[in-house]
């Protein structure tokens, strides 16, 4: 193992071969006991070295291991966990083996840690100035009087405004990027050697994600820190990171440089991971990845990815492989690396024609709707004083066409998922109409709806854990809307169920199973199904990918797509992700705000974006390509309410024209076949020389 | 159910709570084949007697044996709160759960009525009622049903706001299903373990304001043996014969420390925080 560590410390130091790590962890293998009375190993004979200046990514889906390995460079485990077996060496100190008392000056100090939620980490009842100035008492040398302009300059590094009137602010006065900013500076209050980043970006918005990444690339550039970043998004890994290791089953199964992990890593995991990313610059749906990982103690002396492996035979069943370093400076634990690059790491072709599906009758149609969560007082009610509060949700106008996939994308905060809850009849829009089919009218209210229209719409949510009863089995959860709409029992209510469990792929044996029982992605096809035992014509799908790994998001978006051309559904699909929405979506609606920006083909709008917003919105978007950098075209601060009158993105609109966007509401103009936009801005001029577009009225 | 009955039994206070439970049950069922004394007997002789090889606990200032009354003494309350508890519950529960759901102007009257109704001291609301209507069983069992119901609504609404706010019930409520059926499939099953543990305090809270009518004189009437009306006979002689008063206290404890337990030990294995402090 010795020497496997040395060949990649000459590899990353080639200057000065002998130069020690800073950190090094050596044959780690961390695990917990279990009821049963055995041991299970959650991380298995991990090496890894940082040095100063590194940069190192490490990726992998959920149980992969990858938290657990990043705090343990800090020498912490969760409450449970044991050190089954090596060490963590920093300072020619084992952080295991040292007491609290040692490890106070080393942690937060010396190596520091930025956490996932940084909102939850900041205390709430205490100023931003104070909290950086316990983090300046606890780990730096620093006097009191010159707490203040060490202060303002960290916040000045990460790049916040106006640092002098920052340090009085209360954490809730900021926004998401903003509280991630501080702690940020809190991390880097003490100089430490190496920062750990765990997640540090995910829960954010995409464009907010695009600067706190360029900061944190920009951080380590300028200094000798080592970073170690976790995250299960590469896009974000390949920002930042110059080194990246792949974490399965709590194995690394390759580590390298990450350009050569991202383009052509030569492991099969890594190329199973890359093909099932949904790209910004492809139509087809990604490469789902079959199985699911093992859990601890499933896997002792084989490889534990054999399962899943395309490559797979029994010498993989049969001989677990070491981590074996290759000329190249790679190390990767795979027999049969060598032929890995046979597995493709991208989607070239669109699979089925899946344009051909959407016809020209509409299911339904919303007509200038108008959604508010504000309710206004009794006193005013009273009073009949009119509501100064402008709606959430105003002006939305769309068709949509049976068989047609809608995306529905924006920040958080942009109305998508509360124009979804109106279409459910869940929230009733103050203003507009809805139309279902050929112009009969959709009442409001789920009260008023016939169950019929009822039936004919379904939802899925974002989070299957949330929308599944955990009291009731699979069974129990699939005869709900089988009972209900159908007013089926007994024998033909168990096979219609086992009928809708095989349709999103799940065996007979579910039914009687709790979702508590069931993983991720299972939970997610149970609410699928449970959707379409209604037989509806329109699914409302909200983020229904965003709580689940890329690997089985891919296979749960063939799967919608597979259903779709079966049953001829109709989906509103609505995500935050606009790679997801570009691979399903036949049409796409652009939203800031509550407001429409544009509209139009899907195609159309992400090869050519022409209103300012998604313009700014697809170039922050991340790949997984350490060549491509998201383009910054707009600062991230979060608008909590739309603007009383004119463009909603007036505020932070790159190309903004001052008083007419301020003030009057851009119209609408037709750039080509469909394709709609909302804005003041002369479109021809860095468009298509089409000289003075007409304005139109939304069909 | 299975696995949190061995759960209980596994930890000290689920297993200890559980037997002194089952022990109380037990006796009061088969109390009046094994008393060794007809309760009623009296004999001015034996008035006051220290404990003896016949009298196990002495007797009482009317010479009666306070081992069989001891032994018996726990029978009505056991019937009466037995029967009013499930009763507080259900209603208490189902009123609880349908102001959760429903919410609004309705929900927030209805808890400012129960908040109106729990600054009250129970005993002055019992009184009012005993006075009016009598005693007995039959005022008694619909009257601390009733009282003892009014905190379960805050219990049941409490752990129903948790539940209601979850996608499933979005869900349910999307696809077109009653409120009721909302109730009974999607709520009440999430809500029943902190109804369960919440019932078994109801309990011993009942069976303590039982015994204090009791005490009082307004609950059971003699002759009939009950520990609250013992250990209110017994108090004027306690400095020359503490086992009169001993005997149906320490009968009663173990009776509301088991039952305290057990809502222990069960609110630990179904996971969910204890409701609300026991009354000993």
């Amino acid at each position: 193992m010795q020497s496997d560590l040395l060949e990649v410390t000459s590899r990353t130091d080639d200057s000065s071969a002998a130069v020690e790590p800073l950190l090094q962890i050596e044959d780690l293998s961390i695990g917990f006991d279990a009821k049963s009375g055995d041991t299970l190993a959650v991380l298995r004979n991990v090496n890894l070295s940082v040095h100063a200046g590194d940069a190192i990514g490490l990726v992998g889906e959920s149980g992969s291991g990858k938290s657990t390995l990043a705090l343990a460079l800090m020498g912490y485990l969760k409450r449970g966990l044991r050190v089954l077996n090596g060490a963590t060496w920093f300072d020619e100190n084992n952080l295991f083996a040292l007491t609290r008392q040692q490890l106070e000056p080393i942690r937060g100090g010396r190596i520091a840690l930025i956490p996932q939620n940084s909102g939850q980490s900041l205390t709430p009842s205490q100023r931003i100035g104070v909290q950086l100035e316990e983090a300046l008492q606890l780990h730096t040398a620093l006097k009191p009087g010159q707490y203040q302009d060490r202060i303002v300059e960290l916040l000045a590094q990460v790049r916040l405004p106006d640092p002098g009137k920052l340090v009085a602010r209360y954490p809730h006065e900021l926004s998401g990027g903003q509280q991630q900013r501080v702690a940020i500076a809190m991390a880097l209050a003490g100089d430490p050697e190496v920062l750990l980043l765990d997640e540090p970006t995910t829960g954010l918005d995409v464009t907010t994600q695009a600067h706190i990444l360029t900061l944190l690339r920009e951080i380590s550039q300028q200094s000798d820190m080592a970073m170690v970043y976790v995250s299960h998004d590469l896009g974000a890994i390949a920002q930042v990171c110059n080194q990246v290791a792949v974490m399965y089953a709590g194995e690394i199964m390759l580590q390298g440089d990450v350009k050569q992990v991202l383009r052509e890593p030569l492991h099969p995991y890594a190329r199973g991971l890359l093909a099932s990313i949904p790209r910004l610059r492809s139509e087809a749906l990604p490469q789902a990845l079959d199985g699911r990982p093992p859990a601890p103690g499933e896997v002792s002396n084989e490889c534990s990815f054999a399962d899943r492996c395309v490559l797979a035979d029994t010498a993989c069943r049969s001989q677990r492989p070491e981590l074996m370093s290759l000329p190249s400076g790679e190390r990767v634990r795979c027999h049969y690396h060598h032929r890995a690059d046979a597995i493709p790491v991208t989607v070239e072709s669109i699979q089925g024609a899946r344009k051909e599906v959407a016809s020209l009758t509409p299911v339904v149609s919303l007509d200038n709707l108008g959604i508010t969560y504000h309710r206004s007082g009794l006193l005013k009610q009273l009073l009949g004083l009119e509501d100064q509060n402008t709606p959430t949700v105003q002006a939305i106008t769309l068709a949509l066409q049976s068989g047609e996939t809608l995306g529905l994308v924006g920040e958080s905060g942009s109305g998508k998922s509360t124009i979804l809850k109106s279409v459910a009849g869940l929230l009733p829009p103050f203003e507009g109409q809805m139309l279902w089919r050929d112009n009969e009218r959709l009442p409001e209210t789920i009260k008023q709806r016939s169950s019929k229209q009822l039936r004919k719409i379904q939802i899925i949510f974002q989070n299957p854990d949330e929308s599944l009863n955990p009291r009731q089995t699979i069974g129990e959860i699939l005869a709900q809307p089988l009972k209900l709409y159908f007013g089926l029992s007994g024998q033909e209510l168990e096979r219609r169920s086992i009928e809708l469990l095989e349709r999103v792929r799940l065996g007979s044996h579910y039914i009687s199973r709790y979702p508590a029982q069931l993983s991720g992605g299972e939970k997610q096809r149970v609410a699928i199904a449970r959707a379409f035992a209604a037989e509806p014509d329109l699914v409302l799908c909200d983020e229904v990918t965003s709580a689940l790994d890329v690997s089985v998001q891919a296979a749960v978006l063939h799967l919608l797509d597979d259903l779709k051309r079966e049953s001829k559904t109709t989906y509103i699909f609505v995500s935050h992700d606009l790679a997801v929405v570009r691979s399903l979506s036949d049409r796409v609606a652009v939203l800031y705000q509550g407001r429409l920006c544009e509209f139009g083909p899907a195609a159309a709008v992400y090869a050519t974006p022409s209103h300012p917003y998604t313009e700014v919105l697809l170039d922050a978007v991340l790949e997984p390509d350490p060549d491509s950098k998201p383009l910054l075209m707009t600062d991230d601060v979060v608008e909590l309410s739309p603007p009383a009158a004119g463009c909603p993105f007036q505020r932070r609109c790159p190309q903004s024209l001052g008083q007419q966007c301020n003030r009057e509401t851009p119209p609408w103009h037709e750039l080509d076949g469909g394709h709609f936009i909302r804005c003041h801005l002369d479109i021809s001029k860095n468009r298509r020389g089409m000289s003075k577009l007409p304005t139109v009225e939304l069909p | 159910m299975k696995t949190v009955l061995r759960d209980l039994l596994s930890r000290p206070s689920g297993a200890i709570g559980l037997f002194l439970v089952v022990f109380h049950l037990v006796l009061a069922l088969v109390s009046p084949l094994i008393a060794p004394h007809d309760y009623r007997e009296l004999s001015a002789l034996s008035a006051l007697q220290p404990p003896g090889a016949d009298h196990w606990f002495g007797n009482d200032h009317l010479g009666r044996d306070t081992f069989s009354r001891t032994l018996l003494g726990g029978r009505e309350a056991l019937l009466v709160t037995g029967i009013a508890t499930p009763l507080a519950v259900i209603w208490g529960g189902f009123l609880g759960i349908f102001f959760g759901l429903v919410g609004g102007r309705l929900d927030d009257v209805l808890m400012r009525v129960v908040d109106a109704f729990l600054s009250l001291p129970w005993i002055l609301k019992m009184l009012v009622l005993i006075v009016t209507f009598g005693t007995g069983a039959g005022v008694l069992i619909p009257a601390l049903a009733f009282f003892y119901g009014i905190p379960v609504i805050r219990v049941a609404r409490a752990a129903t706001h948790d539940v209601v706010a979850r996608d499933f019930v979005e869900a349910a409520r999307a696809r077109g299903h009653s409120s009721m059926s909302i109730i009974w499939r999607e709520l009440f099953p999430n809500v029943r373990d902190a109804l369960l543990v919440e019932g078994a305090m109801r309990w011993s809270w009942m069976l303590l304001a039982f015994s204090s009518l009791s005490f009082l004189g307004f609950g059971v009437s003699p002759p009939t043996p009950d520990w609250g009306l013992m250990i209110a006979d017994a108090r004027g002689y306690m400095s020359f014969a503490p086992w009169g008063v001993l005997a149906p206290v320490i009968a009663l404890s173990s009776l509301i420390i088991g039952i305290n337990l057990t809502a222990d030990a069960l609110a630990k294995a179904l996971g969910i925080d204890r409701v609300q402090k026991a009354p000993i």
